[in-house]
């Protein structure tokens, strides 16, 4: 009766209890300070959202999405770092009308590749596709020779490393190593003032709710049950016709695609990027966001970004020592003891309780948790 | 790019930035020796391979300033003490690792990555915490500093040398162990197949706890090895760790000739290309090769299969 395709009702009370919390919550009760550090940690919530997809649901664990965070977030910096380097901004320069750091590096004209990056049409139109494609190149390459599991994902680690090092190499063309700072406006709307991160907080947001409605999308469908199989027994999904390889390909472009929107939300909200957000380091604890919230949980996903951002913030404020050991254990603690993260914890202790206090005879929920993937248990 | 030097300058530019891509050579090799069989036969991912060799080159370090202060007569031979400490410390923490947290999670590989990239994490802030976040050297004995004159233009660095023959010492006695002895003979029927050695009698259990001390002992061997050419700091594993999977990965995960083949080859074509280029643009051309090959030929060089 409430099961439709995007949602059974404990999803749909879900959602609206994530969507009360970061419209009306957060909003009201933190300073604008902290408000942009939520709208920076909830650009990690995409990246954990198309995790879900394709590691959760597809089994695919990549360890490379702060690539394509990044390839999102330098389309979208590099046209904000054009405008700033209008020529009236820049005349300073030896040759003005060009990024700063180009200037530094002996550069004089506008590289090639940076010229269509004027347009804001353009800009959108990369930021999707050119993460997505990257993605269809490796995921053809890989999944259509069966390549998977762990050799998939050193592979996806070694391209992190290729692209960090390219990108801090070549200073003259990317900013190298601080990467792009100073972006100011946006089509001439200035984004750094109180109010502008305020209207890109809710904007990111509401991003965010499209890429969650997606995700639904993608699980409630036929597909979203063929991924899950796949996981569990790949080689039957296999017999019975299906093409495995284009399914994981699928589930990994969304999960690139959705890293490469919050990697633009990051460059607009926080105002610079820089290949710190590229490398191994960052891709893994993008993976851990998703572990802690839950590899099956959507909204999982988002509740364990903001959960472990927020420990480390606070304890590396406070103990700038024990947060290395604080994200270690949890690495392994997730592992060993919470294979399901938040969302397992909810689904197994707390849900059972909140439905036996409002009625005895209704049937657990189900849409919560799926099963323990990891124990390899099926529920059904 | 040719035109300043003469044929004879350029041969022994070759030969020495060949014998820096051997140097380079060994440390893979050394390193990859360890995670081939860590990885390539029990198909463990081990993140935390980097800190078990910096174990290693701390506990080379100890050594080295311990025969300094107490025993200074004794200093130039310190270092094959400092190896079979290294050994010794990186094997028994391997072991431990084991018996705590890897033998749990055989039968989810993927998470054994996520948990050992906490245990790598977990170390480096131990590190961090005793040794200080300052890179430490090694001072090295003194037969050990100066270089060979081969020629009148080709000079090589005895240290160099010195860790070359090491790695093939070590290398050969890897083979041997594996391949010639009671013990490697079990490993590999583990491998093979684990129901049927348990059912001859293996106790498959103990002989993963002593795989695994193995190829992290071996590790601890590298980074003593490593202290050598380089000096040592918390991180400085993690630098490393991605190159050497892909080195094993490359050669073809099961193999011990493929991954000495691999490391060669890379170690080769970074430092060849280090001298037309800049450092880091010969390394991103060496890894995309790599991973351009890999996707071609997903098997490595040497591989049996890893087709699932």
């Amino acid at each position: 009766m409430t099961d439709n395709r995007f949602f059974n009702r404990s999803e749909l009370i879900g959602i609206l209890v994530l969507a009360v919390f970061l419209v009306l919550v957060l909003p009201l009760t933190l300073d604008v300070f902290r408000l942009n550090l939520v709208a920076k940690y909830l650009t990690y919530a995409f990246v954990a959202l198309g995790l879900v997809v394709c590691w959760g649901y597809g089994g695919i664990l990549s360890l490379g999405q702060g690539v394509f965070f990044g390839l999102g977030g330098y389309c979208m910096a590099m046209f904000l770092k054009l405008e700033a380097s209008s020529v009236a901004n820049t005349k300073i320069q030896s040759t003005p009308g060009i990024p700063d750091f180009m200037d530094w590096n002996q550069i004089t004209a506008l590289p090639l590749f940076w010229k269509p990056f004027s347009s804001l049409t353009f800009t959108i139109a990369a930021i999707i596709l050119v993460p997505g494609i990257f993605a269809l190149i490796i995921g053809t390459a890989m999944f259509k020779r069966r390549v998977g599991g762990t050799y998939f994902a050193i592979i996806t680690q070694a391209v992190a490393a290729i692209l960090t090092i390219l990108i801090v190499g070549q200073q003259g063309y990317t900013g190298g190593i601080n990467g792009m700072t100073d972006l100011r406006t946006l089509k001439g709307w200035d984004i750094r003032p109180d109010h502008a991160k305020i209207v890109l907080y809710f904007f990111e947001v509401g991003c965010l709710f499209v890429c969650i409605m997606i995700a639904q999308f993608v699980r409630h469908s036929k597909l979203g049950r063929i991924l899950v199989a796949m996981r569990e027994k790949e080689d039957r999904v296999r017999f019975s016709g299906y093409s495995v390889a284009n399914f994981k390909i699928f589930a990994f472009c969304v999960a690139a695609v959705f890293a490469a929107i919050g990697g633009a939300m990051f460059a607009l909200n926080v105002g610079f990027m820089s290949p710190s957000f590229v490398g191994i380091v960052p891709s893994i604890e993008m993976v851990i966001y998703t572990a802690v919230g839950g590899r099956l949980s959507i909204l999982g996903a988002v509740y364990g970004t903001l959960l472990v951002n927020f420990a480390k913030t606070s304890l590396s404020e406070t103990f700038p020592e024990l947060w290395l050991f604080g994200l270690g254990g949890l690495f392994i603690a997730v592992v060993l003891a919470f294979p399901n993260g938040l969302a397992g914890i909810w689904g197994d202790y707390v849900q059972p309780r909140i439905d036996g206090l409002i009625s005895s005879r209704k049937p657990k929920p189900e849409g919560w948790t799926d099963s323990s993937v990891a124990d390899g248990a099926p529920a059904e | 790019m040719f035109g300043d030097y003469s044929l004879g300058d350029l041969g022994s530019i070759f030969v020495m930035q060949g014998f820096a891509g051997l140097i380079l050579f060994s440390v893979y090799v050394l390193m990859a020796l360890g995670l081939a069989i860590i990885f390539g036969q029990m198909g463990v991912i081990n993140m935390a391979h980097g800190e078990f060799m910096i174990l290693g080159a701390y506990v080379t370090w100890m050594t080295s300033s311990f025969f300094q202060s107490y025993l200074p007569s004794l200093f130039s031979g310190y270092f094959f003490l400092a190896m079979i400490l290294a050994f010794v410390a990186s094997g028994a923490l391997g072991m431990l690792v084991e018996w705590v947290l890897i033998r749990h999670l055989y039968k989810r590989p993927l998470d054994t990555l996520l948990a050992t990239w906490g245990l790598s994490l977990i170390l480096q802030q131990a590190y961090r915490s005793v040794f200080g976040a300052r890179e430490v050297g090694v001072e090295l004995p003194q037969w050990m500093l100066g270089s060979l004159h081969v020629t009148d233009s080709i000079e090589v660095p005895i240290n160099g040398v010195f860790v070359m023959c090491l790695t093939v010492l070590i290398t050969v006695g890897v083979a041997y162990v594996m391949y010639k002895s009671r013990w490697g003979r079990q490993v590999r029927a583990v491998v093979q197949n684990r129901i049927m050695a348990g059912a001859v009698g293996i106790n498959t259990e103990k002989v993963d706890r002593y795989t695994f001390g193995l190829g992290c002992g071996i590790a601890g061997v590298a980074g003593s090895a490593f202290t050598m050419i380089g000096s040592t700091g918390p991180t400085s594993g993690q630098l490393y760790i991605v190159d050497t999977f892909l080195v094993v990965v490359f050669g073809g995960a099961a193999s011990l000739l493929g991954t000495i083949a691999s490391a060669f080859s890379i170690s080769q074509t970074q430092s060849t290309l280090e001298f037309f280029m800049s450092g880091s643009m010969a390394k991103v051309l060496t890894l995309l090769a790599v991973v351009g090959i890999l996707m071609l030929r997903p098997q490595g060089l040497f591989a049996l299969k890893v087709r699932k």
